[in-house]
């Protein structure tokens, strides 16, 4: 066995050992839950240690037939990008695992069941490199989510898992049909059939059904992100989820969707990809989302809601870096994509650290918690400081390298994304004055315990990331560096050559840059 | 020992400090932010009076920890820029490592780039005089605060804070890029924030902390757009290398008009407009008095709200060859500093005085750049520390002195009650005011002279900053006599524990009144000729930063002195008017009075004054009950209405359509087969009623059916 497959299904056989243990054992479920993520996270780091920077491609490559006759294969490997997107998964199982310790007492073991299932799948999605695998996955994921929603979720838990559910389903389906398209293309064009990525690249498609393609694939992934108009169901999934659903749905899940952009949309359709129309919309979502997903925030009274919609305004960013279309851009993107799940992952931690304490959401419940709660105050800082982009910590050198890449695609969009930066600033540190500072008005709220030591530990870890992160990025850029390169080549291919004759107003506009390919590359 | 190598160690001494207090603090002065904070009511201190503070030895260590570790940074600066002084090109650069590591991208040129910045530090003439300048009045204040926050909550978040501040300031000032320059610059913010909202129970406090962070953000999405289009046109953050190209001549097309590079020199000064407090987003300023008094001195008023003008000096060459941008920051400089010092005139908190007044004197340092004089927007700079500083530290020895009094109004002859406070402040006032020989006079006049002379220039510019000078000069002895003169004001219980402040706080007052008095020697007007050349060190210290491919402001200069006769008579006027605005006071407050004469004085205009021209009345409409609130709503709505209104009645839809299935199926589909059923039945009724299932009957009708067909067969 490969050291990849061992890292994916790691918590599958940590799952099996757990239903072995009895229900009534609480503590020995528990514990051994917590060991189980602490063996996932251990089971990557081979992955990281083996892995070479220098090489674009796949790597810890298995295939082996599955389903023959369609040519399915299960067929895994990882480049910079779903490696990292592996270490979050890992790391954010940890800390979701471990500040479930009191939260959940109904149960237990149904429940940590579901976290180590909705792992694989995690891992699953980016590991794999066929399709239909991919596919299951994907699914597969959607499932211990819904009971994580609709068993230990809030008073609206039903409401929201269905939601979620049907949502992401009509997503996936559509999703589907992109998929069988390429199949069946590329069946006819070879005469194999194949659901291998790297096999479907050669694939040579007229562009109007690369268009169909592209949209088809953009609603599933879109829903995941999600972008506007499509992140309806995030607020409410993520409010009723328990903490550590919000934190693997903002953390890692969100990122399938961006994912999901990077590995099949770009490389496969990139015609469409760089076509006008669908950057600009694109585009024009993105910015949408930033700027309507902050103002949004700026009058939420529900805590989590808050952070619900902020997720909407970061993963706008992370978009708009994707289709800017440039190194600069979908690096900083990958990079923003790892930097939200810590950041977020905190903000919503914080948020489960108040709701176990006082079983209420409503902002307005709060206020001065820093007089009893020092130590919360100051994780909840560096949560806010973080996600805010503050320099040297994580966020801020995702955003900053998005609108380098931003700026360099259309200076208009990357001026107008700024503003999230302001309004971010705006509601943050609104939520943080209006929950923690001032005097306690509320008496509930006067002899509440700091942060326990399982709960600094919960946060010690996301803390310390994102101080590394924002002081030495350069380690993750290198290893994502050159695929990244790879996906921009494929779309914009001589990307990477001196262009001095170039003239100064195409870098302006997305829409210039057909003309730009066709000047370096000729047709494909 | 080779200090220029070690200038990576001067932030982080600061930081080291910064990183104990916050880390261990807790354990060195355990009674924590809260309790103390929350007994004190107002926040302020003095309510405890002098008691010892049960921590007091290890509020000790702390009180050396935290200024010691902002001595080292000062020694080793004063190393450092003794060695620079040796060096023939006096620049020299460390580079730590690459710390951002991004990706190639085009230029607008098309060439290609590679976006990186290194944490590099880059040590030359104007860099030297701001670490010297930070490293050493910032250690001034921390002693002052050390007496100032004696009996405050929170000591050690306290002094984390400050030390974290200077090690922010220094990595702005010492980077050699501009992305380490805004990682700095967002650092200095984020402390101003942590630090204006010291208070943190008193609401007034926070809102004061957010509005200082978000206005400056508003300012900083400026600056980014600044730097990625100076980033796109030259390809590199990297001052040195930008410089280099800039000067190259690669530029005139873009120079040319209104060009991208005014763009981008625009864009970079809407990032000064908010931390160095200019119009349009100086409001932030006044409102931040709202933290300790110390940290107005040391962030509001020395150091952090200069980071704006340093930057501009920084950019010079940008701006050099921006002349429209250069007009443009020096008209809002003028703008700024008149109507800053108009608020300042009606003011009554002493500390919202000096912040008006700081506001006001910022913009002077811009009328001074945006003329192409950068070498004296930084020589005001460095005066302006002194005094502004000492009278920041000096208002706070007055209301501690006061117990906590800032309004003028209940003060009045102090004078003799607290003599050092007074003599120090006398000095900062009359240094500020302009009077000859003290530091304020050598650096506003020479500002004053060159926007009058340098081609840069222009004389409506130069009669508002003349105008301003005179308002300077009032508003400052009016807040002297108001506090230190005339009849006391105060109630009695105030009166009686009135008291000088202790050494760790009048000493720090000394020094820098002395400062207030020497510091403007090394900068003395070359129309004083009879002085040596030495009194004008401090142009000679910076001019081979600003010469550097800067010709209109050397020839500037050049053309500034042809003329001794007149540059005599405006040196008479500008001192003529600065005791104009003296002695204007002294006749209105030097005596008895009762209603504020400033009233009388600005008759129709003392309401709008009052109320600082209403702008913070229409910012407040525009963009938090407008934009950020009222547009907040209005999308909240429409996402529950609208958009989750649309999948909501999808799913209404569905559960509609699935509904009218069941119906259709119930009673259209299954009811036709059952209505079949039942009309099966019916017609089947008549036969049923012959199936009853008993062998009798059945045998009975069996009987009788052959009893009738015998019969039948019988009689036919």
């Amino acid at each position: 066995m490969s050291p990849l497959s061992l890292a994916l299904w790691t918590p599958l056989a940590c799952l099996a050992v757990l239903l072995a243990i009895p229900s009534s054992q609480k503590a020995a479920i528990k514990l051994w839950a917590n060991v189980s993520a602490l063996l996932g996270l251990a089971a990557i780091l081979p992955l990281l240690a083996g892995f070479d920077k220098t090489n674009g491609g796949f790597q810890f490559v298995e295939r082996a037939p599955w389903v023959p006759s369609l040519g399915v294969q299960y067929y895994i490997g990882v480049d910079g990008i779903s490696l990292l997107l592996m270490a979050l998964t890992a790391v954010t199982a940890v800390v979701a695992t471990l500040s479930s310790w009191n939260a959940i007492e109904d149960r237990v073991k149904q429940y940590y069941a579901m976290l180590l299932l909705l792992q694989v799948g995690m891992l699953g999605v980016f590991a794999s490199l066929d399709f239909i695998l991919f596919y299951v996955f994907w699914e597969l994921v959607l499932v211990p989510m819904y009971f994580l929603i609709g068993v230990w979720g809030g008073p609206r838990k039903l409401y929201a898992a269905l939601k979620f559910f049907l949502y992401t389903l009509t997503g996936s389906v559509l999703m589907l049909l992109g998929i069988l398209t390429l199949f069946f293309q590329h069946w006819s064009q070879s005469g194999a059939p194949t659901f291998a990525i790297d096999a479907l690249l050669g694939l040579s498609m007229p562009f109007w059904m690369q268009q169909w393609v592209f949209w088809a694939l953009f609603i599933g992934f879109a829903i995941k992100v999600p972008m506007f108009p499509f992140h309806t169901w995030l607020p409410d999934a993520h409010t009723e989820a328990p903490t550590a659903g919000s934190v693997i749905l903002a953390a890692v899940l969100l990122k399938m969707g961006t994912y999901g952009f990077l590995r099949f949309s770009l490389p496969l359709l990139p015609d469409a990809s760089i076509d006008r129309t669908i950057v600009q919309v694109l585009v024009g979502l993105s910015i949408t989302g930033i700027l309507y997903g902050a103002l949004v925030c700026l009058m939420q009274k529900d805590w989590k809601r808050l952070v619900a919609y902020s997720s909407v305004s970061h993963l706008g960013f992370c978009t708009l870096g994707i289709f800017s279309l440039n190194p600069n851009g979908i690096a900083g993107s990958v990079m923003q994509q790892l930097n939200h799940g810590i950041s977020t992952g905190m903000l919503f931690l914080v948020v489960g650290v108040m709701y176990e304490r006082r079983h209420t959401r409503e902002i307005s419940e709060y206020g001065g918690l820093a007089h009893r709660m020092p130590l919360f105050a100051t994780v909840f800082a560096f949560a806010v400081l973080s996600s805010a982009g503050l320099p040297l910590l994580n966020g801020f050198v995702g955003e900053f390298t998005i609108l380098q890449g931003a700026f360099e695609a259309s200076r208009l969009a990357a001026s107008l994304a700024v503003i999230g930066v302001i309004l971010g600033a705006a509601y943050l540190l609104w939520l943080y004055q209006r929950t923690t500072l001032g005097q306690i008005t509320n008496m509930k709220n006067n002899h509440l315990p700091d942060l326990s030591p399982r709960e600094l530990a919960v946060f010690a870890p996301l803390v310390i990331w994102a101080f590394s992160i924002g002081l030495y990025p350069k380690p993750y850029f290198e290893m994502i560096e050159r695929p990244v390169a790879r996906i921009v080549e494929r779309v914009r291919p001589g990307y990477f050559q001196e262009r001095p004759q170039a003239p100064a107003l195409a870098e302006l506009d997305p829409a210039a840059a057909p003309a730009i390919r066709l000047q370096a590359g000729g047709a494909r | 020992m080779n200090f220029l190598d070690l200038i990576w160690l001067i932030p982080l001494f600061p930081l080291a400090g910064a990183a104990a207090m916050l880390l261990i603090g807790r354990r060195l002065d355990p009674q924590g932010a809260s309790a103390v904070a929350l007994a004190h009511g107002l926040g302020e201190p003095e309510a405890h009076g002098h008691h010892h503070h049960p921590f007091a030895s290890t509020r000790r260590l702390i009180a050396y920890l935290s200024p010691g570790a902002v001595l080292l940074s000062f020694l080793f600066s004063m190393g450092a820029v003794v060695q620079l002084a040796s060096l023939e090109h006096r620049s020299h650069e460390v580079v730590l490592y690459t710390w951002i590591s991004g990706l190639p991208f085009h230029t607008a040129t098309g060439a290609l780039s590679t976006f990186t910045a290194d944490w590099g530090f880059l040590l030359d003439p104007l860099s030297s005089v701001m670490i010297l300048v930070i490293t050493g009045i910032g250690f001034l204040i921390h002693i002052y605060a050390t007496g100032y926050m004696a009996h405050d909550g929170g000591y050690y978040r306290f002094f984390g804070y400050l030390n974290l501040f200077v090690f922010f300031m220094l990595t702005l000032v010492l980077a050699n890029n501009y992305a380490l320059l805004f990682a700095g610059w967002e650092g200095v913010g984020l402390c101003s924030y942590l630090l204006i909202g010291f208070y943190f129970h008193k609401k007034s406090a926070s809102d004061a902390a957010n509005k200082a962070f978000i206005v400056n953000r508003v300012g900083d999405a400026g600056f980014l757009i600044g730097m990625f289009l100076l980033l796109s046109l030259t390809g590199t953050l990297r001052f040195t290398q930008m410089n280099e190209l800039l000067t190259s001549g690669a530029f005139t097309a873009e120079t040319a008009g209104f060009g991208a590079l005014s763009v981008a020199a625009l864009c970079l000064f809407a990032g000064a407009t908010g931390k160095s407090a200019q119009l349009p987003l100086y409001v932030w300023l006044p409102d931040a008095m709202e933290g300790p008094t110390p940290v107005s001195a040391l962030i509001h008023a020395a150091t952090m709200v200069t980071a704006g003008v340093y930057m501009v000096a920084r950019s010079h060459v940008l701006y050099a060859l921006t002349p429209e941008t250069s007009a443009i920051v020096m008209g809002t400089g003028a703008v700024t500093a008149i109507l800053a010092a108009s608020i300042a005139l009606v003011q009554n908190d002493i500390k919202r005085v000096l912040a008006y007044s700081t506001v006001s004197q910022l913009g002077f340092m811009f009328m001074a750049a945006g003329a192409g004089a950068y070498w004296v927007a930084v020589f005001h700079l460095y005066t302006h520390a002194f005094f502004k500083a000492l009278l920041f530290l000096g208002s706070g020895s007055v209301i501690h002195a006061m117990s906590g009094e800032q309004d003028m109004r209940r003060m009045g002859a102090l004078k003799d009650k607290i003599p050092t406070t007074f003599r120090t402040m006398f000095a900062g006032s009359v240094a500020i005011a302009g009077i000859p020989g003290l530091a304020g006079f050598f650096s506003k006049d020479e500002i004053l002279w060159q926007v009058f002379s340098s081609p840069g220039g222009s004389l409506a510019v130069y009669a508002v900053g003349l105008i301003t000078a005179a308002m300077t000069a009032f508003y400052m002895w009016r807040l002297m006599f108001m506090t230190f003169y005339g009849e006391p004001r105060m109630d009695a219980e105030t009166a009686r524990r009135i008291h000088e402040s202790p050494a760790s706080m009048t000493l720090p007052l000394v020094v820098l009144a002395a400062g207030s008095v020497v510091a403007g020697w090394i900068g003395a007007p070359k129309l004083w000729s009879f002085l040596p050349d030495s009194f004008r060190a401090f142009e000679h210290w910076l001019m081979p930063v600003f010469t550097h491919g800067a010709p209109r402001a050397a020839a500037g200069h050049e053309a500034a002195h042809h003329d001794a006769g007149l540059e005599w008579a405006l040196m008479a006027l500008s001192v003529a008017i600065a005791l104009g605005g003296i002695l204007l006071a002294r006749s209105l407050y030097g005596n008895r009075w009762t209603v504020d004469p400033i009233e009388s004085l600005t008759g129709p205009l003392h309401k709008p004054l009052r109320n600082k021209w209403y702008v913070d009345e229409v910012y407040t409409f525009l963009f938090i009950d407008g934009l950020a609130k009222g547009g907040g709503r209005l999308l909240g709505v429409f996402d529950r209405g609208v958009i989750d209104g649309g999948v909501n009645g999808s799913g209404w839809l569905a559960r509609f359509a699935s509904r009218v299935s069941i119906w259709w199926d119930t009673w259209i589909i299954d009811g036709a087969i059952r209505l079949s059923a039942l009309l099966a039945q019916a017609a089947s009724f008549p036969m049923r009623l012959a199936q009853t299932g008993q062998v009798q009957t059945y045998a009975t009708v069996f009987l009788l059916g052959v009893a009738l067909f015998l019969g039948w067969r019988w009689f036919a």
